[in-house]
């Protein structure tokens, strides 16, 4: 397959937005592993869930395919993959930035540093809002399976956190 | 089909079945939690053991239809399957009980679903491998959040520890059939049982609770035999696929 067709689909899937977190692209979450294509234009897209249970994957999977078809691909597969196990780690940089923008604390450490001790929160953890990192953990589950609930100990304002995983 | 891939699909089929019928029960709490934000906490751990079943599920079906030209899928797996069919742990299938009740089952299913799954990470079957790597992130957190409710109630108020200590008492002789082996078992389940018990006397010590003196333990899940849940259970989640076949979102 040639460089200039993946590379053009890699930049179609930019346009694709997770649809729990709309700032953030497919490929900020890291959740596009692969894209295969051959000299007949069929066209395989690799994926990997965020969380077993995560609701997003099949609208993310239709997503992929519009947008494919808009773009005049016709033949176009989308696959699951659960190896290796999607983490937090694969956010890119430019996703955490955009998270924190839209008001998401993003995933602090790296995912194998998740404080398994009881009653121990993750430390440091910035208020999106006034960026004080004098905040508390509510819950260890969120508005979604991939967020924990915050608050901030200073201006008071409840937020996600992107949980490492 | 021969007699190892017909284990390898019962087997598959009962790690699909208990993480279904618990996300199942635990999924009743939804809109009823104690407060919002735990109402949301079991939920989403409701969620995760669903896509744990669904990754089973799917599994399963592949083999079942490789193996006998069938045309089963994760639905029909889940929901045009009879009672005898299902071969679950009995503690995922009892009612939820009080929070007490529901939070101690998770506690005790999540911490046997660990060391099982740490098993399957090694099991020769690279797509069982996978779903167990998956699924052990979520457990982790599941075990955190369940470890945390047992101690936060066993050492909270008199009342608080009443409940937790009448929880024990519902469920303790449910906890044995995790570690009695079925002929389809592709782990060796009796091995993990210290371990477990390990863990479960480490929380109940900061919990101020004890592990209880009796041995008696029921069984019959992991063999289709079950409590007479189970068939309502299945009357609720299966009612609207056998009334209406093949109906989608």
């Amino acid at each position: 397959m040639s460089d200039v067709i993946k590379e053009h689909i890699y930049k179609i899937l930019e346009q694709v937005s997770d649809p729990e977190i709309p700032v953030l692209t497919i490929l900020d979450m890291g959740i596009v592993r692969d894209v295969i294509a051959d000299d007949q234009n069929n066209i395989e897209i690799i994926i990997t869930p965020t969380y077993s249970g995560c609701p997003a994957m099949d609208a993310i999977a239709f997503d992929i395919k519009m947008k494919l078809i808009e773009n005049g691909y016709t033949h176009i597969k989308v696959t699951y993959t659960l190896q290796p196990a999607w983490t937090t780690d694969w956010m890119s940089e430019e996703g955490k930035d955009k998270l924190k923008a839209y008001g998401i604390a993003p995933p602090q450490h790296i995912s194998s540093r998740i404080n398994k001790i009881l009653f121990a929160q993750e430390e440091n953890i910035e208020c999106p809002q006034c960026h004080s990192t004098n905040t508390k953990l509510l819950s260890e589950f969120g508005s979604t399976a991939c967020k924990a609930l915050y608050q901030c100990n200073d201006c008071k304002e409840p937020f996600d956190y992107f949980k490492c995983h | 089909m021969n007699k190892s891939s017909n284990h390898q699909i019962s087997f598959i089929l009962s790690l699909a079945d208990s993480t279904l019928i618990l996300g199942q029960r635990n999924g009743e709490w939804c809109a009823h939690g104690p407060i919002l934000e735990q109402d949301i906490a079991i939920t989403n751990i409701t969620l995760d053991l669903i896509g744990q079943a669904r990754n089973f599920y799917q599994y399963a079906a592949i083999l079942i239809n490789q193996a006998e030209n069938k045309n089963e899928t994760e639905d029909s797996l889940a929901y045009l399957r009879t009672e005898r069919d299902f071969k679950i742990f009995l503690i995922c299938e009892l009612p939820n009980g009080n929070w007490a009740q529901t939070v101690l089952r998770q506690f005790f299913f999540s911490s046997f679903q660990l060391l099982a799954f740490e098993q399957l990470e090694k099991a020769n079957d690279e797509q069982l491998a996978a779903i167990a790597t998956k699924s052990i992130k979520e457990i982790n957190y599941h075990i955190k959040w369940s470890s945390e409710w047992v101690i936060r109630l066993g050492d909270g108020t008199d009342e608080s520890h009443n409940r937790m200590k009448n929880a024990i008492e519902a469920l303790w002789n449910y906890s044995g059939e995790f570690f009695i082996p079925a002929d389809y078992d592709m782990i060796d389940v009796s091995s993990l049982k210290e371990k477990w018990l390990e863990k479960v006397k480490a929380v109940f010590e900061e919990a101020t609770l004890s592990v209880p003196e009796n041995t008696f333990m029921q069984t019959g899940g992991k063999n289709g035999i079950h409590t007479e849940h189970l068939g309502y259970i299945l009357a609720e989640m299966q009612f609207l696929q056998r009334t209406y076949p093949g109906a989608e979102w």
